[in-house]
């Protein structure tokens, strides 16, 4: 029996769901004032009566005081009929009702607890899917359709059913079986080869598919289905990084260079020289080695950090990118040494404009309203229901992410030193620790090696995988107890690739064999490929001895987590699969491994030429109203509807929050927090990015980068001697070589600026071939490749956070401190931006000054002689001190003439002062007992006395006697708050 | 009698066991965690604790309602041995998710004979999680938690914290015995009477509670509930603008773990 149990609210409460969708279809222009109602429910099946059902309602269901139910057998005419369910007074003929459900197959973790708990009440239901349930009437087929397709459900994820269900059971999977496929490859021609590379979604070069080929044929066989797979997704673009660290021929207006592997050559050097020179101080302790950079935290810790992307999943389906991309990264320190524990999240976003009119929006693609709700959803539930704080962030919007949004997320953790490390050993037992393996996330890590086009969504459906975060969390409860008592010698996270990618890594050095009909399953049906390849996610593979096996079962028990033996690593040097009895993969780990033919690549950069700002309107006609614009535009803007949703407090360690000042609404430059609770030693996490200097030149925009990130922990008291950055490339097609180009320039700028400055790089990653492909209304077909995007994100740490300051203007009469040189760096910037102007120059990083600028504006905060400190970033100076005011809930009043600078006699120099975005600028408030002390501190840095706090709620900025801007706090703040103030 | 022993009840989800653990400890209590699969094994050793509380997160992901399927599990297995534990005069603190459970397993207010709550914990007015500081005021002098304190200012960081009592009967009986021990915004003037509405506006109340109820003890004061979290609220430096003045001692919610391990001493 099948029944159905929906659930509406009583009257008087709010339907929610229903104003959601309402709302929706208003922005995207499908209907003006939807009539619509919804509700959401659970289909049970179980040889169980009415009562039986009501009694599961009642008690587990539904709560009575706000929610009401119908309960009845599915398509019964209670559940189908307007009137008959109570909805639209008593009318039927206009309504319809939408039904929404997980495709069978995809995660639905409520209906797995629902399952659950109705056992617990001493009934037996057999299977529970959860639904989702709209009435919507007077609407045209072509309308119901549309909003089907883009408000209503996610065709990746779930099925929409228009009416009554067409189902009288739910699907449990059918049995497995066994069918062994072998892929006739070796007498493929190139075309062939080609075709099965696009068509079995390999996604690999005709060149790596004839080296595959001449493999087997040296073998003289076939490969199987999971042979082929497994080396596909090794040699992914994903998971070896084979561009970046491929040959690489590059010319660029610094020279030509031949690179054997670009960033070994760049990034990973510059870490080494800095090591080097530290000698015994050095406190990196494991870097590009691992799933997380490691760094030294205290006497008895260390805290490692790792950034990922999840772009191409995210574009698909929004909240399952984001929610799975966050989960992902949280298993990276989790699979670090032998498991830190998470303690804080970030996440960066790239998202085309949420204003942007619904007819822009190409086929295949998601409207980025819709995108951004969707992903700061899926950080949100997945962050908060981990219990890890998410502390830090920033969103770029940019037209050209439209189809291909960006999608960072991080995790810092923090691992005693004597666990930091991990060998897997020969005997060792596979364990395959977490959730189930299902069908979700086929082909994710080789899809995302791909350009997206608007068949993606149809395509690589099965790429975008949901998570369950308390399935994940019950993961950690159970690792870091084994790792405490010491139950395992080594430990990594299935990520893009699954088992496949997890396994082949652990055992590379070793040699592996798995039973793969031991996995445990979500459902029947899965082959052995699929097992293999699966990106199921919330799953760890360990290496437990099998003298820790029995311990580390029970413990795993003891918490309700599921521990299966798949495998054992044997000293083979082979990777070799069974299914049962069947042999179906027995490949060389050093063919899998090192045997994917070098990627050679040219690489060609020129930067356009440099001109003089130019174009656009009234540039000069009032810079009150600039600024208020500057203040008003999306990257500036305030994220409190984003950051209010994240819990960024929980585990109690939190010191510099992300909103901080009068009114808890300043914008912080980077978060700080406690890893222990006993200590006041802390860290400070913060991110560097300008994708709009990037059309100027790479390089410039890395370091400037770079610098932000730098500067933004250095401003909440961060000591610059111990910060270490990780990079993050997403740049376009990467085989054109102009795209290539400005990615090793950027690169080699990363290189530059890190040894200037001694900031290793410990981690990083890179996503290539961000373009989204489309055919026009006219036939025609078209690419946007999103612009050269680098997240450079800064891990800081603190001796003694009561040292640590905030942005927030604290007292009236306090003087106020520029300090840096300001240029003329008007290219790329916000106020050419809202004046619509094109060129300028780029800002750029003196190295020199930056380094000794950092150390000194360190020591005045860590004396004590700082009472609020900002960085400049976008909009400026102007922007950094409207923020300063209205957080602080004070005016200013300050002389930009007499700001450090070289401008001469530049006809555009109060703009320039007040606007450049020139780097390694802060503005520093100081009581005036300390002034004397701090100009001391900052002496052989370029600084200058401005002007001063007042009680005026005005800030005030001029040049000598000329008035430049006269703005109330409050008004700056409400321009600065709206755009994205949703509800 | 000696340092008071506090079982921290973790469960699948769960995730401010740490923080509620160190709370009770630097108030000098001594905190143990505690997976509920171990409890639900052997209820009996509940009896070993002075303190129970159950901490914020999301138990079992909050699937289906916050705290829904703890509480059944507290309702269907446990129920016994809690009435037992609060029969001996000793205290329970929920927090957030803990709040939650404890209201919709019937252990902080008793449910009717369908196990139906007299009051729920729903969906923010906002529609939304939303993590932000909220000022507090104690009600009355009933809750052995807050004795002594007036005010607090605490974060709150959820998506269904908005009381809601099963209509106006209600809550004049729960105010009526004093059971409001905790409300949003300023204290309320003596002698007004909280009604079936926020009076308190939003940010302030956070989630539109009725009543502008943040916490609700039963009828001992012994057991009580809260959606703030105090255990967040330790170090002076938690505090949103610990930069703006000078640092005190503690910070606000330290007071009501002394509270509970003093009631032992």
């Amino acid at each position: 029996m099948l029944w159905e149990v929906d659930i509406y609210p009583v009257a008087g409460e709010p339907d929610r769901a229903g104003s959601a969708v309402a709302a929706a279809a208003a922005d995207l222009g499908l209907a003006d004032r939807l009539r619509v109602a919804a509700a959401h429910g659970y289909l049970i099946q179980g040889a169980i009566g009415e009562a039986q059902v009501g009694r599961i309602a009642r008690e587990l269901l539904v709560d009575s005081i706000v929610e009401r139910s119908q309960i009845a057998p599915a398509n019964d005419r209670r559940l189908i009929d307007a009137a008959a369910a109570g909805i639209g007074n008593g009318t039927s003929a206009a309504w319809q009702v939408v039904y929404v459900l997980p495709k069978p197959g995809v995660m639905d973790p409520v209906a797995q607890s629902a399952l659950a708990a109705i056992a617990d009440l001493d009934l037996k239901a057999d299977a529970v899917r959860t639904l989702r349930k709209f009435w919507l009437a007077d609407l045209s087929g072509e309308t119901l359709a549309a909003l089907c397709n883009k408000v209503l459900a996610n065709d990746a994820i779930e099925q929409v059913v228009v009416g009554p269900l067409p189902f009288e059971r739910l699907e449990l999977g059918s049995p497995y079986r066994f069918q062994q496929v072998t892929v006739s490859l070796r007498d493929l021609d190139d075309q062939a080869l080609i075709r099965l590379s696009r068509e079995g979604q390999l996604y690999l070069s005709l060149v790596e598919m004839q080296t595959i080929q001449a493999h087997f044929r040296q073998l003289r066989r076939d490969p199987t289905d999971v042979e082929l797979e497994t080396v596909a997704q090794t040699w992914s673009e994903h998971c070896s990084h084979k561009t970046l660290a491929g040959r690489i021929a590059y010319r660029g207006p610094d020279g030509s260079r031949n690179f054997e592997n670009m960033l070994k050559e760049t990034i990973f050097a510059a870490t080494r020289e800095i090591r080097r020179s530290l000698g015994a101080n050095d406190w990196c302790v494991s870097v590009f080695a691992d799933n997380a950079g490691v760094i030294r935290f205290d006497e008895t810790n260390n805290v490692v950090f790792k950034v990922e992307t999840h772009n191409h999943p995210s574009a698909l389906e929004p909240y399952g990118g984001a929610n799975t991309g966050i989960g992902g990264v949280i298993r990276d320190p989790l699979g670090t040494g032998l498991g830190a524990k998470p303690i804080c999240n970030t996440d960066v976003f790239c998202f085309a404009p949420p204003d942007t009119p619904p007819a822009a929006v190409p086929r295949g693609a998601l409207h980025p309203r819709r995108v951004m709700q969707g992903v700061v959803a899926g950080v949100r539930d997945y962050g908060n229901r981990m219990g890890i704080p998410t502390v830090n962030g920033a969103i770029y919007f940019d037209p050209r992410y439209l189809g291909n949004p960006l999608v960072f997320c991080g995790n810092v953790g923090v691992i005693p030193h004597d666990k930091s490390f991990k060998e897997p050993k020969a005997g060792d037992y596979i364990v395959a620790l977490g959730g189930r393996t299902g069908r979700d996330g086929i082909h994710g890590a080789t899809f995302s090696s791909a350009e997206l086009t608007h068949h993606s969504e149809s395509l690589s459906g099965g790429a975008v995988q949901i998570g369950n975060a308390i399935t994940e969390k019950m993961l950690l409860d159970v690792i870091l107890q084994a790792r405490d008592r010491g139950l395992y010698h080594a430990i990594t996270d299935c990520g893009a690739g699954g088992f496949s990618s997890a396994v082949g890594e652990m055992g590379e050095k070793i040699g592996a064999e798995v039973w793969l009909d031991r996995a445990p399953v979500k459902y029947e049906g899965l082959t052995y490929t699929e097992i293999w390849i699966s990106e199921a996610q919330e799953r760890m593979i360990l290496s437990v001895g099998p003298d820790q096996w029995d311990a580390f079962s029970a413990l795993a028990r003891s918490e309700g987590v599921e521990a299966t033996i798949i495998g054992k690593f044997v000293a083979t040097g082979r990777l070799q699969l069974k299914y049962g009895e069947h042999a179906v993969a027995d490949l060389d780990m050093r063919f899998l491994h090192d045997g994917r033919p070098p990627v050679v690549r040219e690489a060609v950069y020129t930067p356009p030429a440099e001109r003089e700002l130019h174009g656009g309107s009234a540039r000069d006609a009032n810079f009150t109203d600039t600024l208020t614009r500057i203040l008003g535009s999306l990257n500036v803007a305030s994220k409190h509807w984003v950051i209010r949703q994240y819990d960024h407090e929980v585990q109690g360690g939190s010191v510099i929050k992300p909103l901080v000042g009068l009114n808890n609404d300043g914008p912080s430059d980077a978060a700080v927090l406690r890893p222990l609770l006993a200590s006041r030693r802390g860290i400070a996490v913060a991110c560097g990015m300008n994708p709009r200097y990037g059309d100027f030149d790479t390089y410039h925009m890395a370091t400037s980068a770079i610098d932000e990130a730098i500067r933004n922990c250095v401003a909440v008291g961060a000591d610059p001697a111990r910060i270490a950055i990780l990079d993050n490339f997403c740049w376009g097609n990467t085989d054109r070589p102009q795209t290539l180009g400005s990615l090793v320039r950027a690169a080699l700028a990363c290189h530059d600026l890190a040894v200037a400055l001694g900031t290793p790089f410990i981690s990083g990653k890179d996503s290539l071939n961000n373009e989204f492909r489309f055919v026009d209304e006219a036939g025609h077909p078209q690419s946007i490749g999103i612009p050269p995007s680098l997240l450079i994100s800064a891990l800081g740490q603190v001796d003694d956070v009561s040292r640590c300051v905030t942005m927030d203007l604290k007292l009236s009469g306090n003087k106020i401190y520029l300090v840096g040189q300001t240029k003329n760096e008007m290219g790329g910037s916000h106020f050419a931006l809202v004046h619509s102007l094109a060129g300028g120059h780029v800002p750029q990083v003196d190295a020199e000054i930056a380094a000794k600028t950092f150390a000194a504006v360190h020591r005045a905060i860590a004396s004590g002689l700082v009472r609020a400190c900002h960085d400049l970033s976008e909009g400026g100076l102007a922007a950094a001190m409207a923020e300063m005011a209205f957080a602080g809930g004070l005016g200013a009043t300050i002389d930009v003439a007499r700001a450090p600078h070289a401008l001469g006699a530049d006809p555009a120099i109060d703009a320039i002062l007040l606007f450049s975005e020139s780097n390694t600028r802060f503005l520093c408030e100081v009581s005036a007992a300390s002034a004397d002390a701090f100009e001391r501190q900052l002496a052989g840095v370029p600084h200058a006395f401005l002007g001063s706090v007042t009680d005026r709620a005005v800030l005030e900025i001029v040049a000598g006697q000329r008035s430049l801007v006269s703005i109330d706090i409050a008004v700056a703040k409400a321009a600065w708050q709206a755009p994205l103030n949703w509800p | 009698m000696a340092q008071p022993r506090i079982l921290i009840l973790r469960a699948p989800g769960a995730n401010c066991d740490a923080e509620a653990a160190y709370a009770f400890q630097v108030a000098g209590g001594r905190s143990e965690l505690l997976h509920v699969n171990r409890l639900l094994e052997a209820p009996g050793q509940l009896a070993d604790y002075q303190i129970l509380c159950v901490p914020g997160g999301f138990s079992y992901g909050d699937d289906i309602a916050a705290g829904r399927i703890l509480a059944n599990q507290i309702r269907h297995h446990l129920a016994d041995c809690l009435q037992e534990f609060k029969a001996t005069g000793k205290l329970i603190l929920g927090i957030c998710n803990g709040f939650q459970i404890l209201l919709k397993s019937g252990v902080l207010l008793p449910l009717a004979a369908d196990f139906s709550a007299p009051a729920t914990l729903t969906w923010n007015a906002s529609g939304k999680f939303e993590d932000r500081w909220a000022p507090l005021a104690t009600v009355g002098s009933k809750s052995v938690f807050f004795a002594g304190i007036d005010t607090m200012y605490l974060p709150v960081a959820h998506a269904e914290g908005k009381f809601v009592p099963r209509g106006p009967q209600v809550l004049a009986e729960l105010e009526a015995n004093g059971q409001l021990v905790l409300r949003y915004g300023a204290r309320p003037p003596a002698g007004a009477v909280p009604n079936m509405t926020a009076s308190v506006p939003y940010p302030d109340n956070p989630n539109g509670s009725l009543g502008d109820v943040a916490g609700v003890c039963d009828t001992t004061g012994r057991i009580c509930g809260l959606m703030p979290h105090p255990e967040r609220h330790i170090d002076p430096t938690q505090h949103p603008r610990w930069t703006r003045g000078p640092l005190p001692a503690a910070g606000d919610g330290l007071r009501v773990f002394q509270n509970a391990v003093g009631y032992f001493r």
